[in-house]
């Protein structure tokens, strides 16, 4: 077929065909096992309105540069594992349209408040030792697993005080995002403390006050001063900052 | 090494108020305010402490807040009073979870509830009734 008949038949098929774009990428390199020096590599690719940023990452990796780290599975924002700054703001790179970016220049970076592994690969043992801190699980000597005993009934309210926390894919953006973590390395975290009230409001959970203990410390909930941040980042609505105020909220008295 | 150790913005990443909205802002203000109150209570202690010098030493140095600069230090002061006082009514009913929304299951686009309206309103008439606090005083501290 030829071009004339290509776009003729395109156009009678209703297919509108977007204009490829080139984006920038700035990548940040860094590998500790090599040397301490960190660096930005730029590559330029093509792109269409619906390419994220992981689809760049990838694109770059498959034609010019393999070597580049980075940490990914579901590519739809279930996984939580390609969080990073993007242009200076932590997001996940699968939820991440080049297109909603309004710029021609992207900056892609590690996550903050994380180890570096390689590159944008970040090690999350802190945040998972936080988060099993905190018991994330449903505390109640009657269980409901062994066949038999009590079966714990909740109503559509009583689910709705904690199904929304309950979304957490632990991707650790609201970590990244918080600047008490930006200087505090022994601060427990927004991922933690959100976690904490997810199980404290949950009615067939009894172990609230073993986790109101552990979050009352030097470095716990205290130390979060509501600057929001962590919300703004949350890729899933999970908003951590109200679970954190809520929660301070059983500590001081607010809440039963 | 701090860049394998966590990777931290550090100082520079807290008090950059420019990716977060309007709440980081009030964050940043918050605590800027607060420490210079803090460094104005200190000031205000060696002040007061020259009446101890007798009615002389005391005037000698009363006049030297009785300047121009001295003056729009003091505005300065009032303005920061009453940011963080506002300010700090919202902060501490946030944080007894008064306000803050109240939980439900999220649906796409998500807007957190705990930035609502009524923080943004509060954070913004908090600004808006520091800078008129100021002007006041520094229309009664000129206009002598």
């Amino acid at each position: 077929m030829t071009s004339e008949g290509l776009q003729i038949s395109k156009e009678e098929s209703g297919i509108i065909v977007s204009p490829t774009k080139t984006i920038t990428l700035r990548i940040f390199r860094y590998n500790p096992k090599i040397n301490n020096e960190s660096k930005f590599d730029e590559f330029k690719i093509p792109y269409q309105r619906w390419t994220t940023v992981l689809d760049a990452i990838l694109e770059v990796k498959k034609h010019l540069d393999h070597s580049i780290a980075v940490r990914y599975s579901c590519r739809q924002a279930s996984c939580g594992s390609c969080g990073m700054k993007i242009n200076g703001r932590p997001a996940l790179a699968c939820f991440t349209k080049i297109s909603e970016l309004n710029s021609d220049v992207i900056t892609i970076e590690p996550m903050n408040n994380f180890p570096i592994i390689r590159d944008l690969a970040v090690g999350f043992e802190r945040m998972f030792s936080t988060h099993k801190k905190i018991k994330p699980y449903i505390i109640n000597e009657e269980s409901e697993i062994n066949p038999g005993t009590k079966e714990f009934l909740q109503t559509p309210e009583d689910v709705e005080k904690y199904i929304q926390f309950s979304s957490c894919i632990k991707c650790g953006l609201c970590n990244s995002a918080c600047p008490t973590m930006a200087t505090d390395s022994s601060f427990v975290g927004p991922q933690a403390l959100a976690q904490a009230y997810r199980y404290v409001a949950d009615n067939r959970d009894k172990g609230k006050d073993d986790r109101l203990k552990i979050i009352d410390d030097s470095h716990g909930i205290f130390r979060c001063h509501f600057a929001g941040s962590c919300s703004q980042v949350c890729p899933k609505g999970v908003d951590p900052a109200m679970g954190i105020q809520l929660l301070r909220g059983y500590l001081l008295g607010f809440r039963d | 090494m701090a860049k394998v150790d966590e990777n931290k913005e550090g100082i520079k990443g807290m008090v950059n108020p420019t990716r977060y909205g309007i709440e980081r802002f009030a964050y940043l203000l918050m605590r800027l305010t607060g420490l210079g109150l803090l460094a104005y209570f200190v000031a205000h202690i060696y002040e007061t402490s020259n009446i101890l010098r007798g009615k002389v030493g005391w005037q000698e140095f009363l006049a030297i807040t009785q300047t121009p600069e001295g003056h729009i230090i003091l505005a300065i002061v009032i303005g920061m009073s009453v940011f963080h006082t506002v300010n700090g009514i919202r902060v501490m009913l946030g944080h007894g979870g008064i306000g803050v929304g109240k939980p439900a299951r999220p649906d796409y686009p998500y807007a957190p509830q705990s930035q609502n309206a009524r923080h943004k309103i509060a954070i913004y008439s908090s600004i808006v009734l520091a800078a008129l606090a100021m002007m006041y005083g520094l229309a009664v501290m000129f206009g002598e």
